[in-house]
């Protein structure tokens, strides 16, 4: 695919880029994230671990993903 | 005597030492000091996932929330609206509603907010999430948070991580006789004795996490903890002697020759 063809997003503060009509689970796939184990927030709205296949992504979109680590 | 049970939210704990999951070497050390201390309920902490790191170890793979309940706090949090997206995050990724809210004011010696704090176990407690307090030991205060809905309070012995122990003994016996919610001394414990006196002023637990990962012997000092909160609890509940300044013999003169 032609880069210019490519989508900017930012995944955890890191720039990435994705093709269009890439959906949140594609993404969650290819970053080997387990999904019982982590949250995700879109554009700072938490998104229901179910429904990521329906979720579209879009240029400039803001994804974080959360998972538990050691604190006191 | 027969204590009464440990509750928190209407559940049942066996332990009452609620050990902090931070500061270990290894995971393995941090599952190891938690198993030993014999705590149910473990604190963690909501942060990114390294994604340029896929193959990184999780705290979930060496502590199962299935066997030990997780408690999410709110670290790094200066104010109601981060607690609140930190723990709603907490709460998606598994379903989790009892919370330790920890909302800090100063980076410094880490005290709490209590102004956010009271503002975010309100709004908290709207949501449904049942919200175990990091406060102050400020007696008003802790009503206020009691008024709001929280499920326990917890005001710290000294700054976290400090290992000062208790400053301030009698502000705890004064929370402990104004409620009946679960109260907790979390943060400032530094050795062994510090946990056994917050049991002996009739605390309902402890939460330790400094003190027994940066010890030289984490493991050790996770049994250490245990004991002393178990003698503690035990040593409130028997009744203690009124303190004398004279001194009092323990062996009889009669039949003294």
């Amino acid at each position: 695919m032609n880069i210019k063809n490519k989508i900017k997003i930012i995944v955890n503060g890191k720039q990435m880029q994705i093709t269009p009509k890439f959906s949140l689970k594609s993404l969650i796939i290819k970053l080997k994230m387990p999904l019982n184990k982590i949250a995700i927030e879109l554009n700072k709205e938490i998104i229901d671990k179910r429904k990521i296949s329906k979720t579209q992504l879009k240029k400039g979109d803001k994804i974080e993903i959360v998972h538990f680590i050691g604190g006191g | 005597m027969i204590d009464k049970k440990f509750k928190i939210a209407n559940k049942i704990f066996k332990s009452r030492l609620i050990v902090g999951t931070g500061k270990y070497k290894s995971f393995s050390e941090c599952a190891k000091a938690i198993k030993t201390s014999g705590a149910d309920i473990v604190t963690v902490a909501v942060r990114r996932v390294n994604i340029s790191n896929k193959n990184k170890a999780r705290l979930m793979d060496y502590i199962d929330p299935k066997k030990i309940t997780y408690l999410p706090n709110t670290a790094g949090c200066f104010t109601a609206e981060d607690a609140i997206r930190t723990l709603r995050l907490a709460r998606e990724i598994g379903g989790w509603k009892l919370v330790k809210l920890e909302v800090l004011g100063d980076k410094k010696n880490l005290f709490p907010e209590m102004i956010e704090t009271l503002r975010s176990t309100e709004l908290l407690t709207k949501e449904g999430f049942k919200v175990m307090v990091y406060c102050n030991d400020d007696p008003l205060m802790a009503k206020r948070l009691e008024n709001a809905g929280a499920v326990a309070i917890m005001p710290l012995a000294a700054p976290i991580g400090s290992g000062l122990g208790i400053q301030n003994k009698v502000n705890i016996k004064i929370i402990r006789k104004q409620t009946k919610l679960p109260l907790i001394i979390d943060a400032g414990i530094g050795q062994a004795s510090d946990a056994s006196i917050a049991m002996e002023l009739g605390c309902d637990g402890v939460l330790i996490n400094t003190a027994i990962a940066k010890a030289k012997n984490p493991i050790q000092m996770a049994e250490a903890m245990k004991l002393a909160v178990i003698s503690g609890r035990k040593s409130y509940l028997s009744g203690r002697i009124n303190p004398n300044l004279f001194g009092s013999a323990s062996t009889t003169n009669k039949g003294i020759i």
